[in-house]
């Protein structure tokens, strides 16, 4: 059994992110919200976010709350298609020299935990392509 | 027309760590030096608002009240992230401004002590995984979708400016820190007054990079206050009152607009842009006047993105603004000659007045080896993540 991290990953054969998108202005959110940041619309529909983008920004964390492996590679990558998503940059080295502003990324998933039920949580990341 | 707003008497403890006082100490501290400061008493004060965050449930106003004297005034707990102390001076003029007083007292205090990092909470995993809270989560994302720690959050939007313009990397962003911690070693109320050369700040321990140890602020105690008047009451002050008094001739505060990107990474730039533009309207001052600027170095990233914000430089020109030297105390636009955020201090409550009584000392001539040689306009900013924006604008009183 596999249940993802956070409930804007979809599983499957192809995982993938879902946002909402306010079908006034077209603005999208992850996780839900009672009505549009961008211009107050209360409707939304299910879209299926581009699995590709850029990284925007960057920063290799060295410290962090005890439980937390470092360093890890914290992101804001932006998709093809014009989505702002948060991660970690994974499947490259923590290093400045290895990392470079623009890069093209991917999105990949990854098993991040294993409960008591033997239950999987699976977790996504962007992998450089 | 809404009243002019002086400050009458401002008072800073010096920043640092206080395991013999409470926040309470602090802030009568910085009370009592304020009224004292003004020549007036807590008689004369119409209300008082009390800025803290992480006592914020305290009513640390009534509290500070039964130090300094319990003359049944409203008091306003006010708590706004790193703004909270501009917001508790806002509390004031806005109450001045709105004919509900004529004298207030603005008091912001932290207590800290060795806090450490900030930053989400510690990864408990759960024995059996259900999803909870707005994302659906089966276990804290922080380190896994990114970072909620504060160095990490400031460092990506250092290197989101990066990404956009040319000449800014690590080197620009250390230099920044390398200038705080200079100018520290003037101003005895500074937390640490040590200096350091670009080498040491490059090569302390990495925190998350681009911010090394030496380019964070670190976490500290203290209390800052501000005694403010309306003008009508203003006119009734003794000669010496008004010649010291120094005229608040902006003051703003705003919070994060919509922005694509900004669920997933704060924006700290579209706010303080806005804040900073109605700021200099409102004072009908452009950046090239400015004196000196207190802003909110929390990480010596975030110091370089607000040259831009701020105006201080050209677009994307922050990176040149630092190699050039421009905000360096002998520079065009001194920056954080009080040791900024990084070396002076952060006691989170405090910040925000603290800048205004450091705008306000160079105005009034009597910031001793520190010294603005003639400075008469200055501006204070501070920025608290989630988020909220204040700046003020002061100037010099102009009667001798
Ligand atoms: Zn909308």
């Amino acid at each position: 059994m596999q249940i993802p991290l956070v409930d804007y990953l979809v599983l499957g054969d192809e995982p993938y992110l879902q946002a909402n998108e306010c079908t006034n202005c077209g603005a999208r959110f992850f996780g839900r919200r009672n009505a549009c940041a961008h211009c107050g619309h209360r409707e939304f529909k299910p879209v299926r976010v581009s699995d590709t983008g850029t990284l925007r920004t960057f920063s290799i964390v060295y410290r962090a709350a005890p439980t937390i492996p470092t360093p890890y590679v914290s992101a804001i990558v932006l998709t093809d298609d014009g989505t702002s998503v948060r991660s970690n940059l994974i499947n490259i080295e923590p290093d400045p020299a290895k990392i470079t502003l623009g890069m093209k990324v991917k999105l990949d998933t990854y098993v991040v935990g294993t409960d008591d039920d033997g239950q999987e949580a699976v977790a996504f990341g962007y992998a450089p392509v | 027309m809404a009243q002019d707003i002086w400050v009458l008497g401002t008072h800073m403890t010096a920043f640092g760590r206080y395991p013999d006082q409470d926040a309470v100490d602090l802030a009568a501290a910085a009370a009592l030096g304020a009224l004292d400061d003004g020549g007036v008493t807590i008689s004369d004060m119409d209300l008082l608002s009390c800025g803290t965050l992480f006592q914020a449930n305290a009513g640390m106003g009534q509290q500070v009240q039964k130090q300094i004297g319990q003359t049944g005034i409203p008091v306003y707990n006010v708590s706004n992230a790193c703004a909270t102390g501009a917001t508790a001076l806002r509390t004031v003029i806005m109450a001045i401004r709105a004919g509900e007083a004529d004298m207030g007292l603005a008091i912001g205090v932290e207590q800290m002590g060795k806090m450490g990092l900030l930053a989400g909470g510690a990864r408990k995993e759960k024995n059996v995984y259900e999803p909870s809270g707005r994302f659906g989560a089966v276990m804290p994302i922080d380190g896994i979708l990114g970072t909620d720690t504060m160095p990490g959050v400031f460092a990506q939007a250092g290197m989101e400016y990066a990404n956009d313009n040319d000449g800014v990397g690590f080197e620009q962003f250390a230099k920044v820190a390398q200038k705080n911690h200079a100018h520290s070693t003037l101003n005895p109320l500074a937390q640490y007054q040590k200096e350091f050369s670009l080498e040491e700040v490059m090569g302390s321990p990495m925190q998350s990079y681009p911010n090394t140890l030496l380019m964070c602020c670190p976490t500290g105690d203290g209390a800052a206050a501000c005694v403010l008047v309306g003008e009508e009451r203003f006119a009734t002050l003794s000669r010496e009152q008004q010649s010291r008094a120094v005229k608040i001739s902006a003051s703003v505060l705003t919070t994060d607009p919509y922005v694509e990107s900004g669920a997933m990474q704060p924006d700290v730039n579209t706010l303080t842009r806005n804040a900073a533009q109605t700021a200099y309207e409102q004072a009908g001052v452009s950046p090239e006047d400015l004196s000196l600027v207190e802003l909110h170095d929390c990480f010596a990233t975030a110091e370089l993105i607000h040259y831009d914000n701020l105006g201080l430089c050209e677009p994307g020109g922050a990176g040149d603004f630092i190699d050039r030297g421009a905000p360096w105390r002998d520079g065009d636009t001194p920056v954080n000659v009080s040791g900024g955020l990084i070396s002076k201090g952060h006691p989170i409550g405090a910040t925000g007045v603290a800048n205004v009584y450091e705008v306000a000392t160079h105005l009034r001539g009597e910031a001793g080896d520190r010294q603005i040689e003639g400075a008469n306009v200055g501006l204070a900013h501070v920025i608290g993540l989630g988020s909220s924006c204040g700046v003020h604008i002061l100037e010099k009183s102009g009667i001798s």
